[in-house]
């Protein structure tokens, strides 16, 4: 018999702490195939955001360091400048990234740093217990949008991977899904292709990953799945944004 | 035509009952064993007809917790 499937070396042994069906376990597995794919393992820094995966420095099997909330890309930024041979990620949240960290990733990718950002949307705040984030949808219940988010009020979902293709120094945009098998091959190519363009020094990559919370949305992890894909996908479109050779 | 034959090993420990990959299975082999409770606390996902298993990997892809591994053989 053959070996089809595996824990990856790119992952600790450490169980993840997240909760039944949280999609950021796939998300981990697939930055650490990749890592140990393109053979980097040695050689990787990775940076940790605030929220649910603030402890991500526990699970990957590589160097890691732990950044302000929002600040990774910052972090990040002084990491592969001082060490300019090493693979420098980032694994950040919505909450993260696209709210008090938007300053510093559309700076990150308009100085066209060489980082590969994984940004992982799950259209709320998972950690601090459900609030409305930038990208949570109108209509969606959160605990600080009881009755859903009102456009009027809290304007429309932030759509990040669209936003970041407007910026010359980002050369490498795509957002994928966790939400079949197929999809995940999809996203383990995109997270590979983000890493491939740091490692030929290219510019900044970003994938951007819908992801569930079904704590967080009160769902079960299978409808949290199916309502990704009925709520979150029409409007975060799947697909790529920006390529290298649309960059030059 | 060549048959496929697979086998899923379950690291039962880490499983927390999502219940995703008994969603994804195409020939609905995984079920939760509902006459015991994990480490964790939650019934784990099984697989009782284990020849039927083609080894295709779709559990272990979607599996957020990493419990799947997954071999394969073709049958001549």
């Amino acid at each position: 018999m053959t070996v089809v499937f595996q824990r990856t070396s790119g992952l600790t042994e450490k169980p993840f702490h997240y909760c039944p069906g949280c999609t950021h376990g796939v998300i981990h597995r697939l930055v650490g195939e990749v890592l140990e794919e393109l053979g980097v393992l040695g050689k990787a820094i990775g940076v940790a955001p605030v929220g649910c995966s603030v402890l991500a420095y526990d699970y990957f099997n590589c160097d890691m360091h732990e950044a302000a909330h929002g600040r990774a890309p910052a972090v990040a930024t002084g990491i592969k400048r001082v060490h300019p041979d090493k693979v420098v990620f980032t694994y950040q949240g919505d909450g993260d990234l696209a709210s008090i960290g938007t300053a510093e990733i559309v700076h990150a990718a308009h100085r066209g740093e060489k980082i590969t950002t994984i940004f992982v949307n799950n259209a709320i705040y998972g950690m601090t217990g459900g609030q409305m984030a930038p990208t949570t949808l109108i209509g969606q219940k959160a605990t600080t949008a009881p009755y859903g988010r009102d456009a009027n009020h809290a304007g429309m979902p932030l759509r990040v991977a669209e936003m970041l293709a407007t910026i010359t120094g980002a050369v490498f945009v795509e957002r994928v899904a966790v939400d079949t098998p197929a999809n995940i091959r999809k996203a383990k190519k995109a997270i590979k292709k983000a890493f491939e363009v740091q490692l030929e020094g290219k510019g900044f990559g970003i994938v951007e990953i819908l992801s569930t919370c079904p704590t967080n949305w009160g769902l079960t992890p299978t409808e949290a799945i199916k309502w990704l894909q009925d709520n979150m996908m029409p409007y975060y479109p799947l697909g790529n944004f920006r390529t290298p050779e649309e960059a030059k | 035509m060549a048959k496929a034959r697979g086998k899923v090993t379950f690291r039962e420990d880490l499983c927390k009952g999502c219940e995703l990959c008994t969603t994804v299975c195409p020939v609905n082999i995984i079920e939760m064993d509902r006459g015991r409770i994990n480490i964790k606390g939650y019934h784990p996902a099984t697989v009782k007809e284990m020849d039927k298993c083609i080894g295709c990997g779709n559990c272990a892809t979607i599996c957020p917790d990493v419990v799947i591994s997954v071999e394969r053989e073709m049958e001549k």
